[in-house]
């Protein structure tokens, strides 16, 4: 048995606006050709847990990326940045489908692609990995772990949230990966039923992989929220879901 | 949890960062998954300056039933506080029952 090295750099892409922000990359060693994955960070920030997922991705043979969301917010622990974005009421999807645009442009230009990118995140990341499939075009799969407010009410939508993304479902780009937890409660199980209901609608290409005995958070392996075998099986589950639409 | 549970109010005062104390615009009481206690879902309290950098946060996460202890001692105290400055004004108000010992909850 054998393990394949990888390379991990700061970059800075230009995200909406022009703005300039920070993104961890990851690239296994070798020619390749490699697929890519673009992480769209949680809630709680460009934290350290979202890096080491970048990394682990390398170690699978994916290059990938992870652009920093909150870097408006100035710099400081991953913490300390996600509230004061949680005080200022979020970002908005729209810069959020920018900055990540610009993490996907990143990855395409990367000697060793093989012309295949996935986005993938957790929490409100599962949200905005949603939203951008469902707003561009130039991704191949989209991964949503136990994203929340994919469903929003209209007393929940606002300047930076204009749209519930479940309206989105039919401008969806590529196919889907959805893995909840049953125990989780936004998204609530009726959610999802109520987006794989608009995924069924629409004829898009989804798979949703649900747990019993499971919340929010399921990977998290810092966190009480971790278990163990339905993060086993999820990721197993993801892998496989990736090997077939990226590569 | 993804909630979108938070509320913000203003706040005026000083509170004790990593390093120092610095001045107050905002608290925010959030309730979302921990970031650090190894609980779920916890009420967070957030005070700041909206206009210094992110590290100049002063930050609790809470269990819902400590950050109801809190909210009772707060008003607790309020109401004591008030009682009292209405005292130096010179104004009379019913007294108010004021509990002089922390209350612990069995361990």
């Amino acid at each position: 048995m054998s393990y394949i090295g990888m390379t991990c750099e700061m970059v800075t892409i230009k995200g909406e606006g022009g703005t300039p922000i920070q993104a961890y990359t990851a690239k296994p060693a070798g020619k390749g050709p490699f697929p890519g994955v673009v992480l769209v960070h949680h809630l709680p920030g460009w934290s350290e847990y979202y890096i080491g997922e970048t990394r682990k991705l390398a170690h699978y043979g994916y290059m990938a990326i992870c652009a920093n969301l909150y870097e408006r917010a100035g710099q400081g622990h991953p913490d300390d940045v996600a509230a004061k974005v949680r005080a200022d009421g979020g970002i908005p999807d729209a810069q959020m489908v920018g900055d990540t645009a610009a993490a996907v442009q990143w990855m395409r230009a990367q000697p060793g692609h093989n012309g295949k990118v996935a986005v993938m995140g957790s929490c409100s990341g599962g949200r905005h990995a949603f939203i951008y499939a469902c707003t561009k075009t130039d991704v191949d799969a989209c991964i949503d772990l136990w994203g929340g407010r994919v469903v929003m009410g209209k007393e929940e939508l606002n300047a930076k949230t204009p749209v519930s993304p479940i309206e989105m479902t039919p401008k969806l780009s590529c196919p889907l990966l959805g893995i909840f937890g049953n125990d989780d409660r936004a998204p609530s199980p009726e959610q999802v039923n109520q987006h794989e209901e608009a995924l069924k609608k629409a004829g898009k290409t989804y798979e949703f992989h649900r747990y019993d005995g499971a919340g929010h958070g399921i990977w998290y392996h810092h966190r009480p929220l971790f278990r163990l075998e339905q993060a086993t099986d999820s990721w197993g589950k993801t892998m496989a879901f990736l090997r077939k639409h990226v590569g | 949890m993804c909630t979108s549970i938070v509320e913000i109010a203003a706040a005026e005062g000083m509170a004790k960062g990593r390093d120092d104390w610095f001045p107050l615009t905002h608290a925010v009481v959030a309730y979302d998954h921990a970031r650090h206690a190894l609980l779920g879902d916890v009420i967070t309290l957030d005070f700041f300056h909206q206009d210094l950098p992110p590290s100049s946060r002063s930050a609790v996460e809470l269990t819902l039933d400590s950050a109801k202890h809190l909210q009772a001692a707060l008003s607790r105290a309020i109401a004591a506080a008030e009682f009292e400055e209405a005292e130096v004004r010179g104004q009379t108000e019913p007294p108010v029952r004021r509990r002089m010992t922390p209350v612990l909850e069995p361990v």
